[in-house]
């Protein structure tokens, strides 16, 4: 597998919830390499704003050597604020596919979770994953990505404001309809994952996390992203994965969160 | 065109060099850029012992900037002379291997350590402003700089570089004193101490509150520091701070420079290194400078 940088064509850009945007881009390099659950680096055409934006890759289509990208718009004047204004025809400067990906071989039920913007990547991984796929996303109030979700296993919604689906978290919703699995996938937010983490612990099962951190150069170099691992890490032999190159997937057991 | 460039005997392909701690020990760049096109590349800092580094979030963007602290974690000097040098050396680039450490023992080890292994130099990092220990503590201090370039130059077996902190008053105090203490070759600049403070989560954006800033935004200071310590010491200079383009490396090298190293814009240009041998190379051609040494202090 080969990481490439290079402009990606914009095809569309969709607001599809209040700051969030789904982008396709064309880019056959990179979306014939992807797995789900890998990221790509995006780069601002802003010279004062130096360092890629990790994005999760929400879905791959290598017939067409196309990808979709959810993101949210982090605030005014930010790189995720600049690329929501970009058009088809716009060209786009990426890098990827970065990081590991989901590993798919797990048979059985399984549970994909997201929590807000770490619903995006379950989507692909919902298309690719074999077996009993039971899909919850956790959101703030307002729903995303749920007819898309729908078409590739059973969903189950959680709402804060108990606007939709189950009033609580992922895991509230998983009580209230009495959901076991063998295997976990989940990406979200950290006090999110971390709950997820001590549940398939308490009940013996596999979870497959998917962590963010702050990153700079996203290959494995910088060191910024790293998180702090159970056994000694091969590359610095301390204690420290690199979310960008030893993840962002990690079982849940290796990693202390 | 000869793109040559000597520092203490060695002889590097061309001027261009990476700067320490942007680039790992190569492994991951490779990917994208033949190391062998390099001048030499510059690792990340070692220590005697694997160092943990700070906790995260390690790094935060600032206009034309950004700034880190990750603390100088590294694997300790025995698993980089296993896995490190082995790697660099499949490569026909020059190896210099940063040295860091919290005591003037901590770095005498590592610097008799690699005595007998086949690298090409050694910089010494006494300008990290991340760590509480060693790092900066050595290099704001003129008297310091000059004792930790003697002990460091009694043991190491390569020539030395003393890379040097922006963050004192007169820099060509600290390039002095490392020159009186032996010094071969000075480095600088290291970053510039900093803060940024997010205003939503009403905390300090770095876990270690400071770090080190680099990129563009560093690039007028690095320059003005270079042509004043250039201008101060007879030994050579190598140049850097916020270099992203051949131009920037010019301009370097025009001040006093005899070589330069790109940093941060490796983070967003993984190939940025060979763009500006590349570059460096056409500016040669295009003003018709015969050797690349012939630009080093040329703007008096």
């Amino acid at each position: 597998m080969s990481k490439y940088k290079g402009q990606a064509a914009v095809l569309s850009q969709e607001q599809i919830a209040r700051d969030i945007y789904s982008l396709w881009i064309e880019l056959p390099r990179i979306a014939s390499e992807a797995a789900p659950g890998q990221f790509l680096s995006l780069y601002t055409r802003d010279g004062s704003k130096l360092l890629p934006r990790p994005i999760s890759i929400c879905e791959i289509d290598k017939l067409q050597g196309r990808l979709r990208l959810v993101y949210r718009v982090t605030g005014k004047e930010t790189g995720t604020e600049l690329f929501s204004r970009l058009e088809p025809g716009d060209s786009l400067e990426v890098m990827g596919p970065l990081g590991n990906g989901f590993p798919l071989e797990n048979p059985g039920r399984a549970f994909l979770i997201g929590g807000g913007i770490g619903i995006p990547p379950m989507l692909e991984l919902a298309k690719q994953l074999p077996g009993d796929r039971q899909i919850i996303a956790g959101y703030k109030d307002e729903l995303f990505l749920t007819e898309d979700l729908e078409r590739y296993g059973e969903l189950y919604v959680a709402t804060e404001d108990g606007s939709a689906g189950t009033r609580g978290n992922v895991l509230d919703a998983v009580r209230e309809h009495g959901l076991a699995a063998d295997v976990i996938y989940a990406c979200g937010p950290t006090p999110m994952l971390r709950a997820l983490k001590a549940y398939a612990e308490e009940h013996g099962i596999v979870c497959y996390i998917s962590l963010e951190e702050k990153m700079a150069c996203g290959i494995g170099a910088c060191l910024a992203c790293v998180c702090r691992s159970k056994e000694t890490d091969s590359h610095s032999n301390v204690h420290n994965k690199r979310v960008c190159k030893d993840g962002p997937v990690f079982l849940s057991t290796e990693v202390e969160i | 065109m000869d793109t040559k460039v000597n520092l203490a005997g060695v002889e590097l392909k061309n001027p261009v060099m990476t700067a320490s701690g942007t680039f790992g020990s190569g492994e991951e760049y490779s990917e994208f850029v033949d190391l062998s096109r390099l001048g030499a590349v510059v690792t990340k800092g070692v220590a005697d012992v694997p160092w943990p580094g700070n906790p995260v979030p390690r790094i935060a963007e600032t206009k034309s900037g950004m700034m880190n602290a990750i603390g100088l974690q590294n694997p300790g000097i025995d698993m980089f002379c296993r896995r490190d040098i082995p790697f660099l050396k499949q490569f026909d680039t020059k190896i210099i291997v940063n040295v860091c450490g919290k005591t003037t023992e901590d770095y005498c080890k590592v610097v008799e350590r690699l005595a007998d292994e086949d690298v090409d130099m050694l910089e010494i990092n006494i300008s990290c402003p991340n760590v509480k220990e060693g790092g900066i503590a050595f290099g704001q201090n003129p008297k310091a700089v000059e004792e930790i370039t003697a002990e460091v130059k009694k043991r190491a077996k390569q020539p030395v570089i003393m890379k040097l902190s922006p963050n004192v008053t007169d820099i060509t105090e600290t390039a002095k004193a490392a020159e009186a203490g032996g010094a071969d070759v000075l480095s600088l600049i290291n970053t510039l101490t900093g803060m940024k403070i997010d205003i939503h989560r009403r905390a300090f954006a770095l876990a270690n509150k400071t770090g080190g800033l680099s990129g563009p935004a560093v690039k007028p200071v690095a320059v003005r520091m270079v042509y004043e310590v250039a201008n101060a010491v007879k030994i050579p200079v190598i140049g850097m701070g916020g270099i992203e383009t051949a131009e920037d490396a010019i301009e370097f090298l025009l001040a006093g420079a005899t070589a330069v190293s790109v940093g941060t814009a490796n983070f967003y240009n993984p190939s940025a290194t060979v763009e500006v041998a590349d570059g460096i190379e056409a500016y040669m051609k295009r003003y018709g400078f015969e050797h690349v040494s012939e630009l080093t202090g040329l703007v008096k």
